[in-house]
């Protein structure tokens, strides 16, 4: 989603919402990752204004002081940035693809369902559809990107055969290189 | 919104999550450091992550570390190791090559455009490619000259600044002087009439 995207021309608008609005993006944020729950106040703090940035195709970024931190889609569930993701790593259920899988990951591919089942790669929880994941790699520590359940996990076991997980953003993609400076 | 999420992690008692602070990211490619060997600079990342932080280095790196060590004592520092330049590192100097071709065809051009027979417009077009920003440079052309100045996209959908003034060799002067590395031989004089 962010394989191609520059801060010039695909951001359409950033403002600052009303308090109320904070409120509610605040709280969506939190129902979604509880276990933000004691250190959202440094992430969000509640005297600082958020801003929102807009960008093409419904995206919208959450922004508060200078620092990307959550994105969304047509309204959807919250994803939070990978640097975000790093410093909270269990925020969201993760799944682990195998080493093959990661350059493909890294230069922006969908996670095929081979790469999420074979040997070096791990589903622990059970997923359903549509549910955001964090994808880790075979032998690193960090998670390489988020995306989005496009099958069940047991369906990606079951069928293993073609997209398992809709990649939403990745390391090095547009929207980590702009992280800081829209 | 998110019904779904709460079947995994249930609000009432909330997880806990890890804090991790002690993150490196490669000043190089940008990414954790453990990724370096996937951004296609690895040499580059090594060199920068061994320089910077050794104890991730080695820990990332242990192979690697060792070999050095003993390399260090009959290499100069800066010197890469032939073994070292594998196919990936080629290809990378390769891309550096082809960016420094590219920015060396890249022209500034300041074209002098008549509005009418005695008033004219100068477009100045390329600034954009030597990191130059257009906006402050429209308000230091506009300030300097006492005329309007401001960005426009021009027909090709990119950004230029275009200067309500007969200013041509005056901003060509005032660029060179400003933005130092913008080269002389890579600025053009042009004028465009109207027909």
């Amino acid at each position: 989603m962010f394989k191609k995207f520059t801060p010039k021309e695909d951001v359409s608008g950033k403002s600052k919402v009303k308090s109320s609005v904070q409120r509610g993006i605040r709280a969506a944020i939190l129902e979604q990752y509880p276990s933000l729950n004691p250190y959202i106040e440094e992430l969000m703090p509640k005297k600082e204004p958020l801003i929102l940035v807009k960008c093409h195709d419904r995206i919208n970024i959450v922004m508060v002081g200078e620092r990307l931190l959550f994105f969304n889609h047509h309204d959807g569930p919250y994803y939070p940035l990978l640097d975000i993701l790093h410093t909270y790593p269990d925020i969201m259920p993760t799944v682990q693809v195998d080493r093959g899988a990661i350059k493909f990951v890294l230069s922006g591919a969908n996670i095929m369902c081979p790469g999420l089942t074979s040997a070096g790669a791990r589903m622990d929880v059970d997923l359903p559809v549509d549910s955001p994941v964090a994808i880790l790699a075979e032998g690193k520590e960090h998670a390489l990107a988020v995306g989005k359940m496009v099958m069940s996990t047991s369906d990606i076991k079951r069928v293993n055969k073609g997209v398992g997980v809709d990649l939403m953003h990745f390391l090095n993609d547009g929207l980590w290189k702009t992280k800081s400076e829209v | 919104m998110s019904d779904t999420e709460d079947v995994a992690v249930p609000v009432e008692d909330w997880p806990k999550t890890r804090v991790r602070t002690d993150i490196v990211y490669c000043g190089v490619c940008s990414m954790p450091v453990e990724y370096c060997e996937f951004s296609g600079t690895t040499a580059t990342c090594k060199k920068w992550l061994r320089k910077e932080h050794p104890t991730e280095f080695a820990r990332i790196w242990p192979e690697d570390d060792l070999e050095k060590k003993m390399d260090d004592v009959t290499l100069q520092d800066d010197e890469v190791p032939d073994k070292e330049l594998t196919k990936e590192q080629k290809k990378a100097e390769a891309k550096a090559e082809r960016e420094r071709k590219k920015k060396a065809a890249q022209k500034v051009i300041i074209r002098r455009v008549e509005r009418t027979k005695r008033k004219c417009v100068i477009e100045v077009s390329g600034l954009e490619n030597f990191g130059v920003d257009l906006k402050k440079a429209a308000k230091l052309f506009a300030t300097k000259f006492a005329c309007g100045s401001s960005v426009t996209k021009n027909p090709q959908g990119l950004d230029e600044i275009v200067v309500q003034g007969d200013m041509q060799d005056a901003i060509y002067e005032l660029i060179l002087k400003t933005w130092k590395e913008v080269p002389e031989d890579q600025m053009e004089l042009t004028e465009a009439k109207k027909k």
